[in-house]
């Protein structure tokens, strides 16, 4: 694979897309939330289980979309679990800056496994891919009631 | 799967494919000597817009550097020249689409333009409470979306008539939808996600019968297939420039004189008055009725050399190589394991929809992107169309006269290598 590509496609995102992690709803959700990108058919819901003092203990997410989008939400789904939605939303900015090329630290230093997407800041049309399940939890923790997109 | 033989083409007598010149007629496209992160271009988006021509880009250059001036308004040299480049593009386009009279031809800045202006025009003053328009399955968003705003507005119905599997209309049900309240029936000629070539010639004789104007959006047919408004004897016909190795913001709105001059007009200004005053103003005759405005002079110029270049060709053995092309993309795109065609109508032109097993069409498109390969992802605006077939996005291949069987290779190869990386 050309070196660009790999940067995009790593052993990590395609791991995640073939086996998605916490590709499930969550019993006793209630934060919930749908995401959609008209323009390429990603489609999501992600399911929140939120304590009384604002620790996500569960999260999962359904849906159908691209390699980027799945990876993305699984990936994600992992960073969350057992984190403050003060973090969650900490995250959210972090991830958001370095996938639209704003990030202090381009290669993703400090978002551990979230790193992987550096990449696809080369790719402008797959950002939204990657940060459609970002937006879309923001939207469950904001208890948004209509689908969320990134346009 | 095998397509038809090419629409109008006397197969016995008509020049072989091996008369069409592929490579000489590509030395006219520079765009095609260029790479793509660093690989040849393959251009396999023909469907979304066509790459130009020299005489095209020359003609356009020749006309901003030396000719350049408003139109219809001047008394000196330069205006009554751009003027006179003006309707001479205009004479010229007539002819392109075989109508009787030079002022059924409308420009507009696009197919798009055209079905919104007849809908305005034609349309909205005549549709009332419980009349229908009748569309079908596979229409892009611009044959859609101004029939839903224009019957919303009035009351009235959008019927759908429905196709198969392959992705053919069922006639039957065309017949039937056919009602007393119909107003309208709007179709695409070739359908620009699934390739299929619609019966539009019997389509329009049918909907005569019933007294019923037709407007066939042939975006998609006019780089491929000979035009003949009167032979079709459809009542509007709307091209797009940019589709037909013209410039964008230009477009061909085709009418029967009798309907644009019943007409009310799109939009207002400058060009389409007779006489202002305060108190009221007059209307021009058509074709300038809906030509408000100074036009896209340039790209109507750039038109002309598109028609021109089209015309030069030799249609007969141009139909004949891309229904060759088209073939053979079906059988070796189709033939990868994992790959299913979406769109297999007997009659079909210039495009090959497809999915890949496991592999989203998004991923597909980035990564055929990287060989330098340029094919469409996503729902092609048809989303009614992905909806029928259950899937959020197909990948598409789209041809034109410059495209080649090694270019074709080229994908298939860089689809097997998909299939690899995402196992």
């Amino acid at each position: 694979m050309k070196p660009e590509l790999r940067e995009l496609y790593q052993q990590i995102i395609l791991d995640h897309n073939r086996a998605p992690r916490n590709f499930k709803q969550v019993d006793g959700a209630n934060r919930v939330a749908q995401g959609h990108n008209p323009l390429c058919g990603d489609k999501l819901q992600v399911y929140l289980r939120v304590s009384d003092d604002d620790v996500i203990d569960d999260i999962g997410f359904q849906g159908s979309g691209c390699a980027i989008s799945k990876a993305s939400a699984s990936l994600m789904t992992e960073a969350l679990k057992g984190r403050s939605i003060e973090q969650a939303e900490d995250l959210f900015e972090k991830f958001h800056r370095m996938v639209t090329g704003n990030a202090s630290e381009p290669n993703g230093q400090k978002l551990g496994k979230l790193a992987a997407f550096a990449g696809v800041k080369q790719f402008p049309a797959r950002v939204k891919c990657a940060s459609l399940p970002w937006h879309t939890v923001r939207a469950a923790i904001e208890n948004v009631a209509s689908p969320v997109s990134t346009e | 799967m095998k397509v038809a033989p090419a629409v109008g083409t006397d197969r016995r007598a008509a020049g072989s494919s091996t008369s069409f010149d592929v490579e000489r007629i590509r030395r006219d496209f520079p765009i095609l000597s260029r790479k793509v992160n660093g690989k040849q271009l393959v251009y396999l988006d023909n469907a979304a817009t066509a790459q130009k021509p020299e005489a095209v880009i020359e003609a356009v250059r020749q006309y901003y550097a030396h000719e350049n001036s408003n139109i219809h308004r001047g008394v000196h040299f330069l205006s009554e020249h751009a003027t006179a480049l003006y309707e001479q593009a205009r004479e010229r386009a007539r002819a392109f689409l075989g109508a009787a009279e030079a002022r059924e031809v409308v420009f507009v800045r696009g197919t798009t333009d055209a079905i919104n202006l007849v809908s305005h025009g034609y349309l909205r003053p005549r549709l009332e409470q419980g009349d229908e328009v009748l569309i079908s399955a596979m229409e892009h968003h611009s044959n859609i979306v101004p029939w839903q705003m224009v019957c919303e507005e009035r009351g009235a119905q959008l019927r759908v008539i429905p196709m198969t599997e392959a992705g053919e209309l069922i006639l039957d049900a065309y017949e039937e939808l056919l009602s007393q309240r119909t107003k309208l029936v709007a179709v695409g000629h070739i359908s620009n996600a699934l390739g299929t070539v619609n019966p539009v010639k019997w389509m329009a004789a049918k909907a005569r019968e019933r007294g019923v104007p037709i407007l066939v959006d042939g975006a998609q047919a006019a780089p491929h297939v000979p035009i003949d408004v009167r032979d079709l004897d459809c009542d509007f016909y709307a091209v797009s420039g940019h589709k037909m190795f013209g410039p964008t913001g230009i477009g061909l709105l085709y009418g029967r004189a009798e309907l644009l001059e019943s007409m009310t007009p799109y939009q207002g200004g400058g060009d389409m008055i007779r006489t202002v005053a305060f108190e009221g103003s007059t209307y021009a005759p058509i074709p300038s009725k809906f030509e408000a405005g100074t036009p896209n002079i340039a790209g109507v110029v750039g038109l002309h050399a598109a028609i021109e270049y089209l015309d030069a060709v030799d249609r007969v053995s141009m139909v004949e190589y891309e229904r060759e092309l088209l073939q053979y993309a079906i059988d070796v795109i189709g033939g990868i394991e994992g790959v299913r065609l979406i769109g297999t109508a007997s009659d079909k032109a210039a495009v090959v929809s497809f999915l890949v097993d496991g592999i989203h069409a998004h991923d597909v498109g980035t990564i055929v992107d990287q060989e330098g390969i340029a094919i469409r992802t996503g729902h092609h605006c048809a989303q009614p169309v992905m909806d029928f077939y259950g899937v959020a996005a197909t990948a598409r291949a789209s041809f034109a006269l410059y495209n080649t069987k090694e270019e074709i290779d080229t994908l298939v190869a860089a689809l097997r290598a998909a299939r690899g990386v995402f196992g």
